[in-house]
């Protein structure tokens, strides 16, 4: 795929942030290709998640400009930032379901307070959603009855029952087994399939990335320092991206 | 320098505080009067915030309305004053002592579990998910408990004033021998109606300062479990205070 060539859904533009004192973000700029798998990788710490926040609207940059769409959000009032919100969905990495509903009703929620469905298209939609992520048994569960890897899978379904435009997975295969992990990188995939849309991952798990990833960003001190598709990245002699790929402790990155 | 400082930081601090609740509360106010309420929610906060502070209420209310009559009764019939303790209970229950420890008793009952249970939403990100939906978390968690609150804790109250004097008027029977007509016949005389009302109001005050003081605790919590513990004794003490401070302001401004 080539990049100059595509579309873009979304844009961070000469982004910098800080949190008091610390810097998260300096001058960062990053394409997000319409219909593409892109995976934003790093070091813990380095300010991945900073980045789906700013995409979503839910953090605003101290400098610089955050595109959807060619729409600056930037300069929004909560109210637009809402309307550009439901077209995108973050996948939140601990799930963040609501843990006084049911799996059911956490799917449900965008869709009983944000269209006028009728219940029975509402339940609908949320058991198309489940039968995605495998999980239609789980309907009547709590959040607090599920496993980790189950936990996630509830996460995507809530994220993906709106059918949006740009889906944001924040560390979807962390802390979980090689098979559950295997089950979330084939999920996102189906997803993508289903959706025909756009999504953003954040991971440090290398064989998921390039199984699923058109496109691979490596965020080093608070700027994108390559950004290439997934094949390139892999054999790419870029010192900084060898020694995080070979996970190695020699190298430029100061441990 | 480190006194100026010291005071400095505590003096933005406390207009930080202020203004965040300030708006909080005009967000909420502003969601009520367009009517943007979720009404199941609320019903089951109704449920959740009064129903089940009920028997804590009543319980205050009787022993409250026991104690006055007890330490007034003797000392009352003694002086040949037995037929004034009537007003005496009912006159300090309905004014002031029905609204206040209702309200103090909610504050530790509802106002710390608004704070933990929103805390806790959003050390696990739950509040950023509303958010990342296009939902409004004022309106979806704020509105439905302070809502809750403005209905229930005026029943409470009425609750809490009807047991205080059934309470007194037993104590005052079995200790003083003041009969129940004559109490009965006190309390009417000492209190009319209105009295009853700016009770009552002072009782919708008391809610918002409880709902809000807790949304606000809750909301602004963070550092995980440590911070959800900090919000919800934070919003205790906080709570209390400004009801004991907004109790004077209203009694000086209704009862003058």
């Amino acid at each position: 795929m080539d990049r100059s060539a595509s579309k873009l859904i979304a844009r961070l533009d000469n982004v910098s942030l800080a949190f008091g004192e610390r810097v998260v973000l300096k001058n960062c700029s990053l394409d997000i290709v319409e219909g593409a798998i892109t995976c934003i990788i790093g070091l813990t710490g380095a300010g991945k998640s900073t980045i789906l926040r700013l995409l979503d609207g839910l953090l605003l940059p101290s400098s610089g400009h955050v595109y959807v769409r060619d729409q600056d959000l930037c300069h929004m009032s909560e109210e637009q930032l809402n309307q550009v919100r439901r077209k995108i969905s973050l996948s939140f990495q601990f799930s963040a379901l609501l843990d006084s509903l049911t799996v059911g009703d956490n799917v449900a929620l965008p869709l009983r307070e944000r269209t006028k469905l009728s219940e029975a298209e509402i339940r609908g939609l949320v058991m198309d959603s489940l039968e995605s992520v495998g999980l239609t048994n789980a309907y009547d569960n709590l959040p607090a009855e599920l496993s980790g890897g189950m936990l996630k899978r509830a996460g995507f379904a809530r994220a993906i029952v709106t059918g949006p435009e740009l889906v944001l997975y924040d560390e979807p295969t962390t802390g979980l087994d090689p098979i559950v992990t295997n089950l979330i990188t084939d999920t996102i995939l189906k997803l993508r399939q289903k959706l025909k849309g756009t999504a953003v991952v954040i991971s440090h798990d290398l064989p998921s990335i390039f199984a699923m990833a058109d496109y691979v960003a490596m965020l080093f001190e608070g700027a994108i320092i390559a950004y290439d598709t997934a094949e390139r990245i892999r054999t790419s002699t870029n010192p900084i991206l060898v020694q995080f790929l070979q996970g190695s402790e020699v190298g430029p990155i100061p441990i | 320098m480190r006194l100026l400082d010291r005071f400095g930081r505590a003096t933005s601090g406390f207009f930080e505080y202020a203004g965040g609740l300030t708006l909080l509360s005009a967000e909420s106010l502003g969601f009520m009067g367009r009517l943007r309420i979720r009404v199941n929610e609320t019903i089951a906060q109704c449920a959740l915030l009064g129903v089940q502070s009920v028997v804590i209420v009543m319980l205050t209310g009787l022993f409250t309305g026991m104690v006055i009559s007890l330490e007034s009764a003797q000392q009352a019939v003694s002086y040949g004053f037995g037929g004034f303790v009537g007003g005496a209970v009912a006159y300090a229950s309905i004014r002031e002592l029905g609204p206040m420890l209702t309200a103090v008793v909610v504050a530790g009952r509802v106002g710390s579990a608004i704070a933990a249970e929103l805390g806790s939403m959003v050390v696990t990100e739950q509040i950023e998910a509303l958010r990342s939906m296009g939902l409004e978390p004022t309106r979806f968690l704020v509105v439905p408990r302070l809502t809750a609150l403005l209905l229930m804790l005026p029943l409470l109250t009425i609750f809490a004033d009807v047991v205080s004097i059934a309470g007194g008027m037993w104590v005052a029977q079995t200790y003083a021998h003041i009969s129940y007509d004559s109490f009965l016949a006190s309390a009417r005389q000492s209190i009319d109606f209105s009295d009853v009302l700016k009770g009552l109001s002072k009782s919708f005050a008391f809610a918002t300062i409880i709902a809000m003081v807790g949304a606000y605790q809750g909301l602004s919590t963070r550092g995980g479990a440590a911070g959800v513990g900090k919000s919800t004794t934070g919003s205790v003490v906080i709570a209390i205070i400004l009801i004991f401070a907004s109790n004077f302001v209203l009694s000086f401004l209704l009862f003058r």
